[in-house]
């Protein structure tokens, strides 16, 4: 189970640095996304991996999974929707601001595609 | 009454005539006026005891660990520049009320000399030389502002930068001279170092310091190589000439180093820099004044040349020298900066203030011309004016000085510059005053109103008293010289008659050579021009253009403006550093038992690998990316709920529904992706640099998961229900163990939001929002929202919050908790959105996000509180058992409001990115309150601002 787990924390890291390192907005944000679910089963592993043992105090049981990494996974996960949102809403707006959804500007890019916004506003 | 009252009157008191710019240039300069007096009226009250040779102290220890105590003392060496500084800043006050005029920023004008003011008190009387540096910063960064007053003169701006440049640049290096010297001497105390001169100086570093120190003091006082900021300042107004760049900050170079005279003077290295440079500067300053045509120019010159006399006699480290520097530092303040108020009189009446242009206007203004002529004798040194008396006693230091085996060197160079003077002193009275009458057609130069000549006149009074009766500023020179010295042999004695001496005669050859020198000006003039000379304005700009275009070549080079390129090489970075690590270690195979993997396990596994190659293979492709991650996500909560994380299965899955409305809502506005562009060498790197990562982090995991472990968390699970009052551990630790984290996360949340709302707010505007209105959806739907959906939605909404409500009630016992409702409660209002449409939605909105993240977060910051009261450390919780009828005995903890905070933020981000993304996609244009209009008007277009044009 442990080389299960960590495989898949492996491929979804390397998914996610593939897209980061592509050159347009969308899978750049993709691409973080799949990076925090690596690192959120990442941090979850380092409580060690247990099964049938949730941090919920019942009585009688003393054998519980370690709570602390999940207290901060929860967190984790609910400030990666918070910076998704963020990018998503700055990449949108840098679209509409420059007309171009690159995530890298060539200097010669740059001037073209700034050139074209002015003619296909009809200047 | 503390002594600290004297610096922190002014400082404090700027905001006096900036309050009252409103009512009129005379309050502001009256209420500025009554600042000042109140501080001097403070400093006189101490003076009966620094005079009777007490000097007055208080202290304040700040953070006495870095030895910074906010601590001030008056000795006799601060009484008299802080006497200098407030008296003379009285008169510019009277002088900038006639001068300045009512229609421009006058409260600001006060308020800045104010606070230059208390600045400058504050280098003089700060006894902890940290703080005394914080002043000194603060005169560069003052003196910016005065020199820039007039701030549509692009000479102004280029003269205020130069200074702040300069004396800034030397203000970083007095702070790294004061450190060492403070490390040195063990103290940062000014009077406890003074003592210790001798240990300082046996300090290895004590050079270092020294050579700091000195790049600090000439920067400041404008000595030579560093001169020629103090001529740019000219554009500044006048009364800001003649109180900062004749009386007061060029003179805390000065005052610096006659402070700590005692300290370095017995240095060698002293010996050797200090007096060269003062004797350099006063000569070259000299000469190039003596051509100057400007008033304002020639007398700045004239300044820094006597700046540079000052600087000498300190440098030669005799008694009898830092007495002449210190009578000089009186004589001059006294008639520069009366002669910089006349040059301004002339300027305001004759509207120039250039010598071709002007000349004869004695006649016209005959007060002005008086006045003005007594203080450029008292400057030329002419006998029975003050300058005289103090230029004997410097030429006498200077005949007595061997340097570097030349006896005859200081003495004939300080002859030489005495002749310049008497020149540039004769021209600018002769080319302003004499000959014939001549001035711009549109003047009428005449006297001024008497409160502009009076304060010329109360400085020209003791200008001549001085001159006549020298001994009346005996007790003021002995007070202030022992303080610099620390003692001396025997009280100062002034007198105007040295005998027929070497410095007599030296002064009658320079009468008689400066009068030659103006006879022969043209001359002089023409030989002046055919040779050249290097111009230091012209070299400091040069350099300032070449470092900024070798600044700007580095950067081209360093920055590709590339994503990818950036994130890649930290990636890289991040790898090879694991690597290097990991390389250089030992490893063994864990030891502890692994769990057998099952068959839903392994399904899920092959799942997130079909998703994540799908992914990859489509990345071009939106709608499938999309969907991709969806199902990934999915898979991960799977994972959580496998590995005993029932909170996170349900954090996860919740979030996951509201990524994917988001991304989806987002879609419609991006543009389509064209096939990849990438080559495929680029791939192939990306995809070793993504294997790579991949392998590190999943063998990291695998190693880490194979070993035991002791976790800290047995505390938490032991505390959980008797501590926290809660079963489910994991929501005991977000709201009352790590509390304070999660307060701090929730106002991350609560500060994305708000930039998400200011970044989708000001899209529907400019440029970005003509784009929007080109914008074409795909496919273009018959009906917008189908009755079905929104119907459907209508109905879920009171099933959903009532689920959130239960899920967070029962979260401090079972999972659930505040983030989980959340985000479930805020799926309910945005399918809504989704399914009705933004317009229906927003009208029914009863609740504002702003509101319910700022209410949020202090509901939470203010949960925490109560705790106070009882003794407690913040955000301690109590728990307490409420019998409640018919429902039994109910467990109710104090958490549960910080846990409605944390519920209030995540709904509030929820609803504010994605409503607002709901809202761009209309294309509703943002109102007054910032919310979109609820009612069915007409949408009016966004404004067509004509973007600039581009050329290519």
């Amino acid at each position: 189970m442990e080389l299960l787990l960590s495989s898949a924390i492996g491929i979804l890291m390397a998914v996610g640095v593939y897209l980061l390192l592509e050159r347009r907005m969308l899978p750049v944000i993709v691409g973080l996304t799949f990076v925090s679910y690596s690192v959120n089963l990442f941090l979850l592993a380092m409580g060690r991996l247990t099964i049938d043992k949730p941090p919920i105090i019942r009585p009688g049981i003393t054998d519980y999974t370690d709570p602390l990494p999940q207290a901060l996974v929860l967190t984790a996960i609910v400030i990666a929707f918070g910076m998704t949102a963020l990018i998503v809403v700055l990449g949108l707006r840098a679209y509409l601001e420059t007309g171009s959804d690159a995530a890298e500007v060539e200097r010669t890019d740059m001037v073209r595609e700034f050139g074209s916004v002015g003619q296909k506003d009809g200047r | 009454m503390l002594t600290s009252a004297v610096v922190l009157v002014p400082v404090v008191g700027a905001i006096i005539p900036f309050m009252l710019r409103r009512a009129g240039h005379a309050a502001c300069a009256n209420g500025a006026a009554a600042v000042t007096l109140t501080a001097l009226a403070i400093l006189l009250s101490y003076a009966p005891a620094v005079w009777s040779g007490q000097p007055v102290g208080s202290r304040f220890d700040w953070v006495p660990q870095l030895g910074l105590s906010f601590s001030f003392f008056i000795d006799g060496l601060g009484l008299f520049f802080a006497a200098l500084i407030l008296g003379m800043g009285l008169l510019v006050i009277l002088y900038a009320r006639n001068y300045l005029d009512d229609s421009e920023p006058v409260g600001r004008f006060y308020a800045v000399l104010l606070v230059f003011q208390g600045a400058m008190l504050g280098i003089t009387l700060s006894d902890n030389i940290l703080v005394m540096l914080v002043f000194w910063e603060l005169t560069s960064l003052s003196s910016f502002l005065l020199i820039g007053h007039w701030s549509h003169r692009p000479e102004s701006r280029q003269g205020a930068r130069m200074a702040l440049i300069v004396t800034g640049g030397g203000g970083l290096a007095l702070i790294g001279g004061m450190l060492i010297l403070g490390h040195a001497a063990g103290t940062y105390e000014v009077t406890e170092l003074l003592q210790r001169g001798a240990e300082i100086r046996a300090h290895p570093h004590a050079p270092a310091a020294l050579a700091l120190i000195l790049i600090g003091a000439f920067t400041k006082s404008a000595q030579f190589p560093f001169h020629f900021w103090l001529p740019n300042a000219m554009a500044a107004p006048t009364p800001v000439s003649a109180y900062l760049h004749s009386a007061t900050m060029v003179k805390a170079g000065i005052f610096l180093l006659a402070r700590l005279w005692p300290v370095f003077s017995p240095m060698e290295m002293w010996l050797t820099i200090v007096p060269l440079v003062g004797l350099a500067t006063m000569l070259i300053a000299a000469s190039i004044a003596l051509f100057k045509r400007d008033l304002k120019q020639l007398l700045a010159y004239s300044t820094v040349s006597h700046l540079g006399l000052i600087v000498m006699l300190l440098g030669l480290g005799t008694h009898a020298a830092a007495v002449a520097a210190m009578f000089h530092i009186l004589n001059h303040a006294l008639f520069k900066a009366a002669l910089f108020m006349s040059a301004g009189i002339v300027d305001h009446e004759a509207d120039s203030r250039n010598l071709e242009r002007i000349g004869g206007l004695a006649r016209l203004m005959p007060i002005t011309a008086a006045l003005a002529t007594i203080a450029a004798a008292s400057m030329a040194g002419l006998p029975l004016l003050n300058g005289f008396v103090s230029k004997e006693m410097m030429l006498e230091q200077a005949f007595g000085t061997t340097y570097a085996g030349m006896p005859w060197l200081f003495g004939l160079v300080a002859t030489l510059s005495a002749c310049l003077s008497v020149g540039y002193s004769a021209r600018l009275v002769h080319g302003t005053f004499m000959g014939k009458t001549r001035h711009p057609e549109t003047a009428h130069p005449h006297d001024p109103q008497v409160g502009m000549w009076l304060p010329v006149a109360i400085l020209v009074v003791p200008v001549v008293i001085i001159g006549l009766l020298p001994s009346l500023a005996s007790p003021i020179v002995d007070m202030t010289a022992r303080a610099v010295t620390g003692g001396l042999p025997k009280p100062v004695q002034l007198y105007l008659w040295h005998g027929f001496t070497m410095a007599l005669a030296a002064s009658m050859v320079a009468l008689i050579a400066g009068v030659l020198l103006v006879r022969f000006m043209h001359r002089l003039e023409a030989l002046q021009s055919t040779f050249r000379r290097p111009n230091a304005t012209r070299i400091f700009n040069e350099t300032l253009v070449a470092i900024e275009a070798g600044g700007r070549a580095a950067i081209d080079r360093l920055d590709s403006r590339s994503l990818p390129r950036y994130v890649a090489v930290s990636i890289v970075a991040v790898f090879a550093l694991g690597l290097y690590a990991f390389l250089g270690g030992t490893h063994g195979p864990g030891n502890r038992a692994a769990l057998s993997p099952g068959l839903p396990a392994t399904v899920g596994w092959l799942v997130l690998l079909a998703a994540s190659t799908v992914a990859v293979l489509k990345s071009h492709d939106r709608l499938m990316l999309i969907i991709m991650t969806a199902s990934v996500g999915f898979i991960v909560s799977l994972a959580f709920l496998q590995f005993s994380a029932p909170d996170l299965a349900l954090t996860q899955i919740s979030i996951e529904v509201v990524t994917t409305i988001l991304m989806l809502l987002a879609l419609n506005l991006m543009p389509k992706m064209g096939t990849d562009v990438a080559t495929s060498s680029r791939k192939m790197i990306n995809g070793a640099i993504a294997v790579a990562s991949g392998a590190a982090v999943g063998g990291l995991a695998y190693a880490v998961m194979s070993r035991s472990y002791q976790s800290i968390s047995d505390y938490h699970l032991a505390q959980s229900k008797p501590g926290g009052g809660g079963t489910n551990v994991v929501n005991v630790i977000l709201v009352d163990f790590r509390a304070f984290d999660t307060l701090g996360e929730i106002m991350v949340l609560g500060i994305a939001g708000i930039a998400i709302f200011a970044l989708l707010d000001a899209a529907l505007r400019g440029r970005s929002g003509q784009r929007l209105e080109h914008v074409q959806p795909e496919k273009p739907s018959g009906s917008p929202h189908s009755l079905i959906t929104t119907v459907g939605t209508r109905l879920l909404l009171p099933m959903i919050i009532t689920s959130g409500v239960f899920i967070f009630l029962r979260g401090h016992n079972e999972p659930g908790g505040g983030f989980i409702a959340g985000v479930l409660v805020g799926i309910a209002y945005i399918m809504q959105y989704v399914a009705s449409g933004y317009n229906w939605s927003q009208e029914r909105a009863r609740f504002d996000p702003h509101l319910m993240i700022g209410a949020g977060i202090t509901i939470a910051a203010v949960s925490g509180l109560p705790s106070w009261l009882f003794g407690y450390p913040y955000l301690t919780s109590t728990f307490g058992y409420v019998p409640i009828p018919l429902i039994g005995t109910v467990e109710i903890a104090s958490v549960i409001v910080f846990d409605i905070g944390v519920f209030l933020t995540v709904v509030g981000i929820v609803l504010i990115s994605l409503a607002n993304l709901a809202r761009v996609e209309d294309k509703r244009p943002a109102t007054s309150d910032g919310v979109g209009t609820p009612d069915e008007t007409p949408v009016p277009q966004p404004p067509r601002n004509p973007a600039p044009q581009e050329t290519t």
